[in-house]
């Protein structure tokens, strides 16, 4: 096992991805500032149950997870446990690769359709049982097994989670690009299909 | 041979890099000769990237870091070496 400073300076280089997470799970910087130092007093204060060798991200993200849940959540004003409306698979790509077919020459510009506060605001607005999964699978690269350890549930679980709280964040980008007039508000809801070849 | 309905169910899987084996390999025949389905994982995986990027620049506030290392005992020494004479192992 290592020893405890070891395991601190081992533990500090994921300083910047925790605070990143905590900033979409708390939604603002003092609470982020303070789920992190809670997160690593935890790990110091249990890195005897680490066993060295093993994943120390996934460790800490679960223990960043797991003091979110069960301090931070508990003050938050927002519904917590809820279901998502189902959506028509794809929603997005058939309203938004309409409009870039014309608009777009490069392949990176959907990175300046939206601004970065508008996606912040898409993941944050998700209710937490989908908002988790998606933080720690699109933003921080964590596979369906690692998040199904992080987050306690089982990988099927996870795998629903991701796909409701994908096309709930998907809604709410294709909703701000209307409201920016960047796609018709109305046509786009009579006739969503027509132009984009429907697999089938 | 996966058809465009079996493709599309695995899009997610696919983008997070979940199948592997025979799964992947059908997937992929299925891309390389399929331009709708392959134009949709495009646009995913561009919003997938998109999404990461936007959601983990945050600027961590540099007075956190000295937080952090006031949660570790008297034995951590932060950095190849001590900052200051007070930072000592024992």
């Amino acid at each position: 096992m290592a020893d405890r400073a070891t395991f601190a300076s081992d533990a500090m280089q994921y300083a910047p991805q925790l605070y990143s997470a905590a900033m979409r799970m708390t939604r603002n910087g003092a609470d982020a500032e303070d789920l992190v130092q809670e997160t690593y007093l935890r790990a110091y204060r249990s890195f005897a149950t680490f066993e060295e060798g093993t994943n120390l991200r996934a460790w800490l993200f679960r223990i960043l997870t797991n003091t979110f849940i069960n301090t931070y959540r508990a003050k938050q004003r927002r519904p917590q446990e809820t279901d998502l409306g189902d959506l028509e698979d794809l929603y997005m790509y058939k309203r938004i690769s309409n409009l870039n077919q014309a608009s777009r020459s490069a392949e990176d510009q959907l990175f300046d359709v939206f601004t970065d506060d508008e996606v912040k605001a898409a993941l944050e607005d998700l209710p937490d049982n989908f908002r988790l999964p998606v933080i720690l699978a699109d933003v921080q690269d964590f596979s369906y097994k690692e998040i199904a350890e992080i987050l306690d549930i089982p990988i099927g679980t996870v795998m629903s989670r991701l796909h409701r709280g994908r096309k709930a964040m998907q809604k709410r980008l294709v909703d701000f690009a209307r409201e920016r007039g960047i796609i018709p508000a109305d046509e786009s809801e009579l006739e969503p299909t027509s132009e984009v070849p429907i697999h089938g | 041979m996966a058809d465009c309905n079996d493709t599309l169910r695995e899009l997610e899987a696919f983008l997070d890099h979940e199948l592997s084996g025979p799964a992947l390999q059908a997937i992929r025949a299925h891309l390389d000769g399929c331009l709708d389905c392959l134009q949709a994982f495009d646009f995913h995986a561009e919003l997938k990237m998109v999404i990461a990027q936007k959601c983990r620049n945050d600027e961590m506030p540099p007075s956190l870091l000295a937080k952090i290392e006031s949660c570790f005992g008297d034995d951590y020494l932060p950095g190849p070496a001590p900052r200051s004479a007070d930072a000592t192992t024992d």
